[in-house]
């Protein structure tokens, strides 16, 4: 199933990333290169073994729910773009 | 035929209860409400590089309690999962949320359409809830065109919880929603503070002719009240029902209700509608929850209000009205039985009409929650030991409530002492005043023997007023048909 020229655009939009003409091809190339490996992988029969979220068999470490930040937020905003009262100001956001 | 009769209703609730821990889902930040803009937002919840989210152990116990109170099943092994999308409240440019295996599934809630007599049951079935962090919060005003953030609200653990398309009315959903506001509050996983955000519905609204698939839907966000919940839905149907009936077809659309004009509008359209591709998140491994975790969960809650209630009616010979009202919430039918131990189970019916009554009445008055109340259930069991007993009436016992409430005696006995509220019961003395109301009322004596039974309430009222109420009402009515001989 390769992708065309439209879906890498897309693909490309919804990840925020600018892509010129050339660079659409060249990366429908190699995602396509990558599906390949993809359906060499698909042709593994796997009835009957139930997906795994993770590579190892390991399990979430839980976190008591207790408060164990202070408030750092004159460090956190001193490398941000721009603040105001205590807000990270960014362009407008419209809905 | 009424033009809505040709038309079914199909409502789907998505609610957001945000979980009553004292840190984030994902960090050891406060979630307290109200501190300054981002001071409560660390390292993790600004998604600094390098950052690793680790889960709060309390945010999984209140999703447990919630699928053991809707009977739903809990994943022995369940996923967390990346949401993608890019809005500046959302640092990390994905929310982490669950997907493809939530942590409860299945499972519904009885809830109750209009009340009293004429009320209607209905079982809402659930399709699931999951876990997932809230995102930061977006001020578009006053920042000289430009947008503020904050980021303290980000990664507050919410149970997203989604119905499923049962209900068929506005009425039907806001009766959904308010026994979902109830039950989360009542196992004490969320705060219900609708104003502070706590609890929040979107609802997916379509319609269809009766018998025909489902129509398409169109979700109205963030319904912060029951009130705005009702209009918005009842709005959004008959704009619905418009559109279809002039030729128009339904485009799915997610849309705001505006409460100043009552109306729905278009947020997002269906052409740039969202692709959020989730994937199993890598930095969180599946969420193991073993059986005797959830046995020790379930042995920390509390018993269900559905439960209760049968309880209340069964053990205490409660109407299912009363039975309701009593277990409105958690506070309340702690308040009651506790006023029950002291009283007596053979009093419940009184407890039960001061607690509705009186109690509430007060509390209501003075904007205070039962658990706040200046009687305590001791003291009121204690008034009503004494109504039932008969060493006061009901009118006194609303005295020596009043006594307790401004802090004038620690408990009713006490009062009664000291005021001399005690009824008078010795029929000698009832009877000895009754002469005096007789001789001083001819005029009503008379109208009662020519057949007027008015006259006779009147001839108690008499003797009530002067016994400054302290007489028991039954004896001196007895006595007063004795003397009359009527």
């Amino acid at each position: 199933m390769p992708l065309n020229l439209d879906e890498v655009r897309r693909i490309a939009r919804l990840a925020r990333i600018e892509i010129s003409g050339a660079e659409a091809e060249k990366n429908r190339d190699q995602l396509n290169g990558i599906f390949g490996f993809i359906e060499q992988l698909q042709s593994v029969d796997t009835d009957g073994i139930a997906p795994m979220a993770h590579a190892v068999d390991v399990v979430q470490r839980l976190r008591t729910d207790a408060v164990t930040e202070t408030d750092r937020r004159s460090a956190f905003q001193a490398i941000a773009p721009e603040t105001e009262a205590g807000l990270y100001l960014v362009p407008k956001v419209i809905e | 035929m009424h033009r809505e009769a040709q038309w079914e209703v199909v409502i789907g609730l998505e609610t957001h209860a945000q979980l009553r821990t004292q840190s984030k889902i994902f960090s050891g930040a406060p979630t307290a409400f109200g501190a300054a803009p981002n001071g409560q937002a660390c390292a993790v919840d600004i998604a600094l590089p390098g950052v690793l989210p680790v889960l709060n152990r309390e945010a999984v116990v209140c999703a447990i309690k919630f699928g053991l109170a809707v009977g739903a099943q809990i994943a022995p092994r369940s996923i967390f999962a990346r949401k993608n999308y890019f809005y500046p409240d959302l640092p990390k440019g994905y929310q982490i949320s669950q997907f493809e295996i939530p942590v409860v599934s299945g499972g519904g809630l009885r809830i109750q359409i209009g009340q009293g007599d004429r009320s209607v049951e209905k079982y809402v079935n659930l399709t699931r809830a999951h876990l997932e962090e809230d995102a930061g919060k977006s001020l578009h005003e006053d920042f000289h065109g430009k947008t503020g953030i904050d980021l303290n609200r980000a990664g507050t653990p919410l149970l997203e919880i989604v119905s499923e398309p049962d209900m068929r009315s506005s009425a039907e959903a806001v009766a959904y929603a308010k026994a979902l506001h109830a039950l989360v509050q009542w196992i004490g996983i969320c705060d219900g503070n609708m104003q502070e955000g706590s609890f929040r519905c979107d609802a997916n609204v379509s319609v269809r002719r009766p018998g025909e698939p489902l129509g398409t839907r169109r979700e109205i966000k963030n319904l912060n009240s029951f009130r705005f919940m009702q209009q918005a839905i009842d709005y959004e149907i008959q704009w619905q029902i418009n559109e279809i009936e002039e030729g128009r077809t339904i485009q799915q659309a997610t849309v705001l209700f505006d409460p100043d004009t009552g109306e729905t509008r278009s947020m997002r359209s269906k052409e740039d509608a969202q692709d959020y591709r989730y994937f199993p998140d890598p930095d969180l491994l599946p969420l193991e929850i073993k059986a005797d975790w959830i046995a020790e969960v379930k042995a920390g809650m509390p018993e269900l209000p559905e439960a209760m209630k049968a309880r209340f009616e069964a053990d205490y010979g409660l109407s299912a009205y009363d039975a309701v009202a009593l277990t409105a919430t958690l506070d309340t039918a702690r308040y009651f039985e506790q006023t029950v131990a002291v009283a007596g189970t053979g009093s419940a019916k009184p407890c039960a009409n001061w607690v509705m009554g009186e109690v509430a009445a007060r509390l209501n008055k003075e904007g205070l929650d039962i658990t706040a109340s200046p009687v305590s259930p001791r003291q009121l069991g204690g008034v009503v030991v004494r109504i039932v007993d008969n060493t006061i009436s009901n009118k006194i016992a609303r005295d020596v409530f009043e006594a307790l409430w401004n802090g004038e005696g620690t408990d009713a006995d006490g009062v009664i002492e000291a005021k001399g509220l005690k009824q008078i019961t010795d029929s000698g003395a009832i009877e000895k005043i009754i002469d005096e109301v007789l001789a001083a009322n001819q005029k009503s004596v008379e109208e009662f023997r020519a057949g007027k039974e008015k006259a006779f309430n009147a001839l108690v009222g008499q003797a009530m007023k002067a016994t400054k109420g302290k007489a028991n009402p039954q004896q001196v009515n007895d006595l007063l048909r004795a003397k009359l001989g009527a």
